[in-house]
């Protein structure tokens, strides 16, 4: 489905030549009655969760609940108020930090830099030369569906190849753990299904543990193994739903399945009840 | 194209010239402000002067240009610096910016001769006062072009493992470039009038810059002389300023804030 609309064409995924100490398996995520205010504002309740390694996370919830700054948590970007936070052995949010890859709603590439630099960026962090950089850059930014476009800059790419440019830089970080935070927000339908397709082949691929934030219940019932629904603010967790058979082949099948829509229909429910809590 | 832009502005320039040629032929100023002819030369004397004088005015320009350029590049690299230390220390910015803002309140016109009796009369008190009145505009745009950054792209480069100096390199010191431009363009243009004052203040009798000829021609009534070096001087700040935007466009490729916003 994805050849025909001119997508990435998937064969092996090359990221070899990660950062160093990047082991690409996953890392496990946990959070033991973990809470947090901005001063007298309780974004977050108290929240339990347990990821293990590998495996795909996703989490809804009316807007301004709380979601980004749960995964701003997460990264080591903030501490949390209450409770502890642990990612892989790293509780410290210096330690998180180093294995977490965090992917802010708007993509945030850099105007001044070529397509590939962009994706390279974090090569370019952690010391490698820019040739050396780009040269590890250029096999996945093909396999992406990018080649012709590795000196394009940002501002003359589709939304959707963005996108793409933004999410090859946060694996190019060999980071255990990938935060995801609405990475579709702004693309339109079509190029949304297809870019959720297209996910979740390089999920398969390139297994991570992942936390993704979204407000499109069908996208977080494709893609993740288990979907969690918040409440208003302050959050708590309102419901859970395990995802039989997650990132099927064939998306447009799977989505429309009555399994599929009676899972939706619950996850809504839940939302409306949580939105109003 | 390029011709066609330029048209209206060379139209405009053309028309006053010709007025100013003809009411200098009909003695209409010099009779409505009841002063004698020659203190106002016609657009036809000035050019007869910049021929007659074209020696004098090469080696003066050639040592005001010097002056401009050299002072202007001690006020970038004054003005960046401190914008960039500004902006990293929060206690420098609320202890040093607001005298930074004070010395632009200094009097040139006093502070000139002052720096002539401490540097004596060679350059370094002009490049003082150009890099003085320079820097200020440089700093202010650069800094505001620092603080400008995303600060959503500072912590998505914090998570990708970037340390402070990686992120003022990669992240804060190109988003800021185009403003430092801005400033450099505005410097430039008074970066001038700073090498006129300083000559003025105390130069060498031979080959002390044009703001030199300006003041000797016009103790002379050599008004023709005077006009010539003015117009020399424009010429220099208008090419200095072209400069300037020239580099701009062929360093700043990308569009500013091009990126497209949501929520
Ligand atoms: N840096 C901040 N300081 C204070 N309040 C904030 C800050 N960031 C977000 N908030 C507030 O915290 C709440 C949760 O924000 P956010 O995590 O962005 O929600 P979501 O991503 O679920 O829409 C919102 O009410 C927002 O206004
Ligand atoms: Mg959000």
């Amino acid at each position: 489905m994805l050849t025909k609309s001119g997508a990435p064409k998937m064969g092996p995924l090359d990221l070899s030549g990660e950062a160093p100490g990047g082991p690409a398996a996953g890392a496990s995520v946990r959070l033991d009655g973990a809470g947090h205010s901005y001063g007298v504002l309780e974004t977050i309740e108290r929240l339990d969760l347990d990821v293990a390694p590998g495996a795909v996370l996703g989490i809804v919830g009316p807007s301004g609940c709380g979601k980004s700054t749960l995964l701003e948590l997460i990264a080591g970007l903030r501490e949390p108020s209450r409770g502890t936070i642990a990612v892989g052995a790293e509780t410290g949010s210096d330690g998180r930090l180093a294995l977490c890859a965090f992917m802010p709603q708007r993509d945030l590439l850099l105007p001044w830099l070529s397509a590939i630099d962009n994706a390279a960026l974090p090569l370019r962090l952690a010391g490698s030369t820019r040739s050396q950089s780009r040269e590890r850059a250029t096999a996945p930014l093909r396999h992406f569906g990018l080649s012709g476009f590795e000196q394009t800059r940002p501002q003359e790419l589709s939304g959707g190849m963005r996108q793409r440019v933004a999410f090859l830089r946060t694996l190019l970080s060999g980071r255990p753990a990938l935060l995801l935070d609405e990475p579709f927000a702004s693309l339109d339908a079509i190029t949304r299904a297809e870019m959720q397709s297209w996910l979740a082949g390089v999920l398969s691929e390139q297994p991570r543990t992942v936390i993704l934030v979204t407000h499109d219940v069908e996208e977080a019932l494709y893609l993740c193994d288990r979907v969690i629904v918040l409440s208003a603010r302050p959050a708590i967790a309102m419901a859970e739903v395990e995802v039989p058979a997650p990132r099927a082949e064939d998306r447009a099948a799977a989505v429309t399945s009555p399994e599929f829509a009676s899972m939706r229909a619950g996850l809504l429910g839940e939302l409306g009840k949580g939105a109003s809590r | 194209m390029r011709a066609r832009a330029w048209l209206p502005a060379a139209a405009v320039l053309l028309g006053l010239l010709c007025t100013w040629e003809l009411s200098a032929q009909w003695h209409v100023l010099s009779d409505l402000l009841g002063i004698r002819d020659f203190l106002i030369p016609a657009p036809t004397d000035i050019a007869a002067a910049l021929w007659e004088d074209r020696q004098l005015l090469a080696d003066n320009a050639w040592v005001t240009f010097r002056e401009v350029v050299l002072g202007f590049l001690c006020a970038v690299v004054i003005g960046v610096g401190f914008a960039i230390a500004l902006h990293l220390s929060e206690t420098l910015r609320r202890s040093v910016y607001p005298l930074l803002v004070g010395s632009q309140t200094v009097p040139l016109i006093v502070i000139a001769p002052i720096l002539v009796v401490w540097f004596g009369f060679d350059i370094g008190p002009k490049l003082a006062i150009i890099a003085l009145i320079c820097f200020f505009p440089i700093t202010v745009n650069t800094l505001d072009g620092l603080r400008s950054v995303d600060p959503d792209l500072l912590k998505m480069m914090r998570t990708l493992g970037a340390d402070r100096r990686q992120m003022l390199g990669r992240a804060e010191l190109p988003t800021a470039l185009p403003f430092a431009f801005s400033g450099a363009k505005i410097a430039v243009a008074v970066a001038v009038i700073g090498a006129v004052f300083g000559e003025w203040a105390g130069s060498s009798a031979e080959n002390g810059g044009l703001g030199q000829v300006i003041l000797v021609a016009s103790g002379q009534l050599l008004t023709a002389r005077m006009f010539a070096a003015i117009f020399v001087l424009s010429v220099m700040a208008i090419a200095l300023f072209s400069l300037i935007a020239l580099a701009e466009r062929r360093i700043v490729t990308w569009r500013p804030g091009a990126e497209p916003r949501r929520s």
